[in-house]
C-alpha cells in the first residue's frame, strides 16, 4: 500500500512542479484508458483462474448477496453522514 | 454512464479471453496488473498535483471527514451480518469477515483462507476465501460502474463508501469526476484508513 501512496505523492510533486506543461492537462483521458486496461487485465486474471470460473455457479450468488448487502449498507451509512453532518457543503 | 459500459465490456472480453487459455501459462505470476496500477497512481498524482486549486483542496480537510470511513465500516459490517440470514451455510461472523474485505479482494481472500483453515478445515476455508474474492470483486465493479448513479441518488459520499479501499486508487478518478474534485483528499484519506482496517477486521471476525 505504501508503494502506491508513495507513487501517487511522487506524481503530486511532479504535477505541482510542472503544472504549466500542457501534457499534464490530458491526464484525465490517459487515466480513463489506464483504468480500462487495468480492468481488462483483471478480467483476464479472473477468466484464467480455474478456482473462480469453476466455482462461479456455486459461490457466485452467495458472494453477490454479501457484496450487494455490504455495499448497500455502506452507501446508506454514508448517505446518513452526508445528510446529518455535511448539509452545508451538500449543495451541488 | 457510457464510460462505465465500456469498462464493463472490456472486463467481460478480458474474462472470456482468460477462459480460452490462449495466454501463456505464467500469466498469473506476472505482475503486470501491479505495474499498471502503479502507472495509474502516478497519473492520478500528476492530475492532483497539476490542479490549480490544490492549495484549497488541502485547506478543505476537516475532522468530520473521519465520519466517512466510520460510516463505511459500520454500514458494511451491519449489512454483511444481515446477509447471513440469507446464507444459512455461513455464520454471522463468516459473512462479516467477507464483508470486511472492503473490496480488497486479493488480501481478504488470502487472509480468510488462512485464518479459517484451523476452525473450518481446508475445504470450507477455501470456499469462504473464494466467496470473499468474488464478493469483493463484485463490490469493486459495483462502485466503479455505479458511481454516476450513486452520486445522483445518494450524494457525493456514496461512491467513496461503496468503493471501500478502492476510493484511493481504481475508483478515485470516477469519484473526482462525479462527486467533485474537492472530494479527492477525502477519498484518499478514506482509502488509507479502510486499507489499514482490512487485516484487523478480517482476522477479528475469523477468530470470533
Amino acid at each position: 500500500m505504501f508503494t502506491i501512496i508513495g507513487i501517487m505523492f511522487t506524481g503530486v510533486a511532479i504535477g505541482y512542479l510542472f503544472k504549466n506543461i500542457s501534457f499534464l492537462k490530458k491526464t484525465e483521458k490517459t487515466i480513463s484508458c489506464t483504468i480500462v486496461l487495468l480492468l481488462f487485465i483483471l478480467g483476464i486474471s479472473i477468466g484464467s483462474n480455474k478456482q473462480i470460473i469453476d466455482n462461479l455457479g456455486t459461490f457466485g450468488w452467495q458472494a453477490a448477496i454479501i457484496a450487494v448487502s455490504a455495499t448497500c449498507g455502506s452507501i446508506l451509512a454514508s448517505w446518513m453522514v452526508l445528510k446529518l453532518f455535511f448539509k452545508k457543503g451538500g449543495k451541488q | 454512464m457510457k464510460g462505465s459500459l465500456i469498462v464493463l465490456c472490456v472486463f467481460i472480453v478480458g474474462c472470456v479471453l482468460g477462459t480460452t487459455g490462449i495466454l501463456p501459462a505464467d500469466w498469473q505470476n506476472s505482475h503486470l496488473s501491479t505495474y499498471v496500477l502503479y502507472a495509474l497512481m502516478l497519473q492520478v498524482g500528476l492530475n492532483i498535483g497539476s490542479n490549480p486549486n490544490l492549495k484549497n483542496l488541502v485547506k478543505e480537510i476537516r475532522w468530520k471527514f473521519l465520519l466517512i470511513p466510520l460510516a463505511t465500516i459500520s454500514g458494511t459490517l451491519l449489512f454483511s451480518a444481515c446477509a447471513s440470514f440469507l446464507l444459512t451455510k455461513w455464520s454471522v461472523f463468516d459473512c462479516m469477515a467477507v464483508g470486511s474485505g472492503f473490496a480488497y479482494y486479493s488480501l481478504s481472500s488470502i487472509l480468510i483462507t488462512q485464518f479459517k483453515e484451523a476452525s473450518l478445515g481446508i475445504q470450507l476455508a477455501t470456499e469462504l476465501g473464494t466467496i470473499a474474492l468474488l464478493a469483493n470483486i463484485f463490490r469493486e465493479m459495483m462502485a466503479l460502474l455505479g458511481t454516476p448513479l450513486l452520486v445522483r441518488y445518494f450524494g457525493k459520499l456514496a461512491p467513496i463508501s461503496a468503493a471501500g479501499v478502492n476510493s484511493m486508487d481504481v475508483v478515485l478518478p470516477m469519484i473526482s469526476r462525479f462527486s467533485g474534485k474537492e472530494m479527492i483528499p477525502v477519498a484518499i484519506f478514506h482509502g488509507i484508513l479502510i486499507d489499514l482496517s482490512v487485516p484487523f477486521f478480517v482476522s477479528l471476525f475469523c477468530r470470533l
